[in-house]
């Protein structure tokens, strides 16, 4: 491996490839596709929680002039679903709808105008049944039937059990055991485009554009729901403006336009409007959480015990996965030697929830880092010093057998601290600093469905039309096509601008798992180092060999190969060689994690790590919080582009603020409260503290360069920081997020009272948790690596 | 069932083109824009003037189209994404956001540029909270808006 | 994409002609000025015009002129920008400019008039929704059904008043000239423009127009206006206070304090600051010290009723309006005229 001094552009801030495409409004985005002849299709949607449909009548939108063809959920009888354990979802649904906005029918007229007034006129017989609003009324016998028939009990969607360890005899032996509990409030992604899918029929072939981040798992559903092969879908993932995790589902709007694509030989478009993208939704579950933590006279952990329960709303989408990581990567900060895992996913008559931005993590590491605070307080112990007493070690393996390799816990938590002054800070009132660390992976270690196709492959072809990249990954505004180009370029000797790319693309490009899990850079990036080493080793040779050299003595760096422009290189190379076209793959290694039941979630090839410092005042009399500054110290193990790695530092930390303080998606009566931009808080420019962005480089030994992820990281311990923070500037805990003003001033109202300085939940509910399955932890040997 | 609702005559300067235009009175001038016009630039996010990423410049003034009906610019110049630019040559602002990464999906950025511009045109020194407060109405999910703040900032250096 | 229902626009001549329009359509018909308020409600149905009559093409419902007496009036189509950005409005009336500065956001308030904010229709969790929303919600009086959403038993409409610039203006004892139709013209005070009814907020005549906004002469009065809301932009008040406070030697002679976004229209519960008349401001007043502004604001916000219909807990809100009048009072104390000045 070249070492930092020898790279060329990784590392450094060069602008965004596709910047200037962006910044003159010339890069089309899924709804500014235009096709000649396109329909547009509007879906009607359930204005019922929940209800048996009696029939539904679509006579009289058909009679109206320009409608083209509507459809209902008998035109689309196949169940699917993003996990195979779980495909519960129809496009359209009619039997049963299952929150306000479950898809009913959908309808395809010369223009939107048209297609809304058909979806009025649809008319839809329901029979309501008796909703189920939160996790404790899903967790006892509903009223009426359960909202899918395929789980339990009751409305259980799905329960995990697992014991790492003897957690028994770690609490036996513990000086100190305490309990929390801590509740997080669903929130969404809110990305600023709203989801949009065209699809086109030629020659009896499907394209389908659409805003997605996972091309590869939207062109699977598609085939399995309209009965087509493979090959004759093809789906492209537009320009993207934003995703979040929001757009990692197959959609009811992406099946219904190739529908009536079929159906009518037109193109059909279907954009949401803001408020479908709110029912759309698949954000952050609403998490229940309970935690029980035994330490030793110098509080180093010996047993932890943590039950979650998660509020999935009315459809499984990636819910076991979620369930699962609400207990996994406890144990990849913290050197946890006996470790319980407890969690449930209801359904509830919600909007389905899914994957966002740290998938499943942000809720439990805002329950840990909180709780380990309390802890701390309880031994009088400095919380970074408890903290620092169990950090994980790097080149270790945790008990439930996630590898840890490169691990920067120590450096961010130094460099933070350092640069905020924490330790030092001078105390005023209503003044608070915060302090918390978390880990996130670097690209899932399995995929969603069982396959043993390569997680990232990558074709990389050079010839009179340049160099150009072909991979499935998928920008969705994280950098994936700098980050992949700066690969390319930095293997190549050129720079990213040189490189043309082709991405998410499933008929043009070779299998990407897509933009989730942050597996982009790490996964993708090491294909396209993969198959840029293989050109640049095709370059090389042929100079050298014209020149009679040897193959090291050719320098590739600054457009040239040797002695020869990159083009004459690349002609050369093209006569000598053939057609000048390399590959590169990526799979995890095998052994990252365990071989229990439950194991597939939480591995990852490597581990990013963060430490923020929140400073704040809050305002007693109001109990509005104004957040001052956020430093956070991050372990991207080497950036390869250090302005977008910034970006995403500074986007997490904002991300991280709103669901902090502000972001929630909440319900009254089985209707969304806040289905608009206005109503539904995110900071705007005036509400953003500064950010410090201290970028630690611990060179991961098998990142592309050393890379790890930064996407999603950074956001998550910005929450437990901020509420660390409040309670060092007033003295009470808010045990639930977001933290608004009105519950603050409560919590103090209460302490004015002499009641408990606390705000949160009270209990957790009994849950009908399974036998545990008992893991026996690695040996010493095995933790070791 | 009400009375179907003819097209009506707009005459407007767009990107300093002059533009005779039939368009229905109740379209916004976001659908002209986009629909008729195609210049897709213009970008929707909430489309009830919640979120700022529609904004295109009305005789110099940052305005949300989503917001505006035909007759309310009747006469008026409008600036929008793809206006402005010299040729291939981009405007300071479009340079800046480009350099200081002010942008990662775009979608928010047509909107907070015309914003910046329209701020730097009346303002060419802005300290950090005019820049905040000038753009205070545009929504950003994904940069944090600090580097839109180092880019407003580079764009009044670039410009002075 | 969200689009308005199909509906005609004219542009009258003159505020006159409008007038006339409007008497002549009756309820088809809705004025325009900016379309800030109007626009977002028609995509979501909740205002169904069939024509709209356009004023902001008038150039007499844009002019700000002194008045003989040294007050200003402000026709009805200025912009909320343009208010805020005026040196001399400011200087004069600073309640007003601040409430108008801090209405929603830059790009909205360069189009968005005063007369539009005084006439801003009121909120409710409840109705400003889509209709698809409205309609799993199973509709409230205000639009398409029968019952208020948030309080069952109420016999009225319990949206709230969401205006600004109404309660600064109120406060500084301003009025509103409205035209009706045939060239009548007839001024009240702005506090009588509104009706505690969510519903039918507007006391004015179906046919009339706010043509100007009438605000005597600043004299001695110092004034402020404090906006409680979750964010620093674009958000409607969760509470609003405006105070206008004139001395007379270094005692307080007057006090005027208006309330918005606590009820269904602004509340001058000017009665609630008589402890403070004919005393002194001192600084320790001003920061707590003998619990006089905490008297004066637990009783001008025994008026404040809110509701579980906006945003956050609504004891919170009574709890902060409390707080946004010591607030205002204290801004307004700031910027007053140094004692023996020009009075």
């Amino acid at each position: 491996m070249r070492r930092a001094g020898e790279l060329h552009v990784v590392g450094r801030a060069l602008p965004r490839v596709e910047a200037a495409a962006k910044v003159t409004g010339s890069i089309a985005y899924a709804d500014d596709i235009e096709l000649p002849g396109m329909l547009s299709c509007k879906l009607l949607r359930s204005h019922h929680a929940y209800a048996r449909i009696i029939s539904v009548d679509t006579s009289a939108a058909r009679a109206m002039p320009g409608v083209v063809a509507v459809i209902t959920g008998h035109d689309l009888p196949v169940k699917y679903g993003i996990m195979p354990t779980c495909e519960d979802e129809l496009a359209l649904e009619h039997e049963k709808v299952r929150f306000v906005g479950d898809p009913v029918a959908a309808v395809a007229a010369v223009n939107e105008e048209t297609a809304l007034a058909a979806c009025r006129a649809i008319r839809v017989d329901y029979e309501p049944l008796e909703a189920v609003g939160s996790i404790e009324q899903a967790l006892v016998p509903p009223d009426d039937e359960p909202i899918h028939d395929y789980a339990g009990p009751a409305n259980v969607h799905r329960l995990a059990a697992l014991e790492f360890g003897d957690v028994d005899a770690g609490f036996a032996k513990a000086a100190h055991v305490r309990e929390d509990v801590f509740f997080f409030e669903g929130n969404t992604h809110l990305p600023m485009e709203q989801h949009s899918a065209t699809a086109q029929v030629v020659g009896g072939k499907v394209t389908l554009w659409s805003s997605t981040q996972d091309p590869h798992y939207v062109h699977r559903a598609l085939s399995k729901v309209l009965g087509l092969p493979m090959g004759e879908l093809r789906v492209v993932a537009a320009p993207h403006g934003g995703g979040f995790g929001g757009k990692c589902d197959p959609f009811s709007h992406e099946i219904a336009v190739c529908k009536l694509a079929l159906m009518t030989g037109r193109p059909v478009k279907c954009t949401l409007t803001r408020e479908e993208v709110f029912y759309t939704h698949r954000g952050r579950h609403p998490v229940l959480m309970w935690v029980r933590t035994g330490v030793d006279d110098d509080g180093r952990i010996l047993a932890m015990h943590f039950r979650s329960a998660l509020d999935g709303g009315a459809y499984g989408s990636y819910g076991p996965a979620s369930t699962l990581y609400t207990g996994a990567l406890q144990t990849t900060t913290y050197a946890i030697p006996a470790y319980r895992f407890e969690g449930v996913r209801v359904f509830t008559n919600k909007a389905p929830c899914g994957p966002k931005r740290g998938h499943g993590t942000p809720q439990p590491r805002f329950a840990l880092e909180v709780h380990l605070d309390k802890l701390a307080g309880e031994l009088g112990l400095d919380p970074v010093e408890l903290r620092r007493r169990n950090y994980v070690k790097p080149f270790t393996r945790t008990v439930n057998w996630l590898r840890i390799t490169s691990c920067g816990l120590s450096e961010v938590t130094d460099r933070v601290l350092e640069a905020s002054g924490y330790e030092q800070r001078l105390r005023r009132p209503g003044h608070g600093m915060g302090f918390a660390v978390s880990s996130y992976m670097c690209g899932a270690g399995l995929p969603i469905y069982w396959n043993r196709l390569p997680h990232s492959e990558c074709v990389l072809n050079v010839g009179r039309g340049g160099v150009t990249l072909l991979s499935g990954a998928t920008e969705i505004g994280q950098g994936s096509d700098t980050v992949l180009a700066t690969i390319v370029a930095e293997e190549l000797g050129l720079g990213p601008g040189d490189i043309r790319l082709v991405t998410g693309d499933t008929g043009l490009t070779p299998v990407d798992l897509g933009s989730y899990s942050s597996r982009v850079t790490f996964m993708a990036g090491n294909a396209a180092r993969e198959a840029g080493a293989k050109m640049r080793a095709l370059l090389v040779k042929a100079v050298a060999e014209k020149e009679g050299c040897a193959a090291g003595e050719v320098r590739v760096a600054g457009g040239r190969i040797g002695v020869m422009s990159f083009e004459e290189a690349a002609l050369l190379a093209e006569e000598r060689f053939g057609t000048l076209s390399t590959r590169g793959s990526y799979t995890p290694p095998e052994g990252i994690g365990g071989r229990y039941k439950g194991a597939g979630v939480g591995p990852s090839p490597a581990y990013s790590y963060s430490a923020a410092v929140v400073d704040l005042d809050a305002d007693e009399r109001s109990g509005e919080i104004r957040v001052n500054k956020v430093w956070l110290g991050h372990d991207i193990g080497r950036s390869i582009n250090e302005l977008a790695a910034r970006g995403q530092v500074e986007g997490g930390v904002y991300m991280g603020l709103g669901e902090a303080l502000m972001e929630a998606q909440a319900y009254r009566d089985g209707l969304l409260r806040q289905p608009s931009m206005l109503d539904y808080k995110s900071l705007t420019f005036l509400d953003m503290p500064e950010v410090e962005t201290i970028l630690v480089e611990t060179v991961d030994p098998e990142g592309p360069y050393g890379a790890k992820e930064v996407g999603q990281g950074p956001l998550l311990p910005v929450i437990p920081a901020v509420v660390s923070a409040l309670h060092d500037a007033l003295g009470v805990w808010v045990d639930e997020v977001p933290i608004t003003p009105d519950k603050v001033v409560r919590v103090l109202s209460a302490r004015s009272k002499g009641k408990e300085p606390r705000y949160g939940p009270k209990g957790f509910p009994e849950v009908p948790y399974p036998a545990l399955v008992k893991v026996a932890p690695p040996d010493a040997a095995t933790a070791s690596l | 069932m009400p009375r179907p609702i003819g097209r009506e005559l707009l005459r407007v300067q767009v990107n300093g083109e002059e533009r005779e235009l039939l368009v229905r009175p109740y379209a916004t001038l976001l659908e002209v824009l986009r629909e008729e016009l195609r210049l897709s630039g213009t970008k929707h996010g909430c489309e009830l003037g919640e979120c700022g990423a529609c904004t295109v410049l009305v005789d110099g003034l940052p305005q949300l189209s989503c917001l505006l009906l035909p007759a309310q610019v009747e006469g008026a110049a409008i600036t929008t994404i793809e206006g402005l630019a010299d040729g291939a040559a981009l405007h300071a602002v479009q340079r800046a956001f480009v350099e200081r990464g002010g942008l990662q999906c775009g979608y928010c950025t047509p909107g907070m540029v015309l914003a910046a511009k329209a701020l730097l045109d009346a303002n060419p020194t802005p300290t950090r909270q005019e820049i905040k407060e000038a753009l205070a109405g545009n929504l950003c999910r994904c940069t944090g808006y600090a580097s839109i703040l180092d880019a407003v900032e580079e764009a009044a250096r670039l410009l002075s | 994409m969200l689009r308005l229902p199909p509906c005609s626009y004219l542009r009258p001549g003159s505020v006159d002609e409008a007038a006339e329009l409007l008497a002549e359509h009756g309820e088809t018909a809705m004025l325009v000025a900016g379309g800030t308020d109007l626009v977002p409600k028609m995509k979501r149905g909740q205002m169904e015009p069939e024509l709209l009559i356009g004023l902001g093409h008038l150039a007499e419902l844009r002019a700000v002129t002194e008045t003989e007496e040294g007050g200003f009036e402000i026709g009805a189509g200025v912009t909320l920008a343009a208010v805020s950005g005026s040196p001399r409005l400011a200087a004069a009336y600073p309640a007003y400019t601040r409430a108008a500065a801090l209405v929603s956001s830059p790009a909205l308030r360069n189009v968005g008039t005063i007369g539009g904010n005084l006439c801003v229709d009121t909120r409710c969790n409840y109705y400003d929704m889509s209709f698809e929303w409205r309609q799993a919600c199973g509709f409230c009086m205000k639009k398409d059904g029968d019952i208020c959403r948030v309080a069952p038993a109420s016999k009225r409409c319990r949206a709230i008043a969401s205006s600004d610039t109404a309660p600064a203006a109120i406060a500084l004892g301003a009025s509103v000239v409205l035209a009706g139709p045939g060239g009548r013209r007839r001024e009240v005070p702005v506090d009588d423009l509104y009706r505690d009814d969510g519903q039918y907020f507007l006391a004015m005549a179906a046919d009339e127009i706010v043509q100007s906004l009438r605000l005597p002469p600043a004299g001695s009065w110092g004034s402020a206006y404090v906006k409680v809301r979750r964010r620093g932009t674009i958000d409607f008040p969760l509470a609003g206070v405006a105070v206008a406070l004139r001395r007379s030697g270094l005692l307080v002679e007057d006090c005027r304090i208006v309330l918005t976004a606590v009820g269904s229209r602004p509340f001058d519960v000017s009665p609630a600051a008589g402890p403070l008349l004919g005393r002194e401001l001192t600084a320790e007043v001003l920061a707590g010290a003998d619990d006089l502004l905490a008297e004066v604001a637990n009783e001008a916000a025994k008026v404040a009723k809110p509701l579980d219909n906006a945003d956050l807990h609504y004891v919170w809100r009574k709890q902060m309006t409390r707080r946004a009048v010591e607030q205002a009072i204290v801004e307004a104390a700031s910027c007053l005229p140094a004692p023996g000045g020009p009075a």
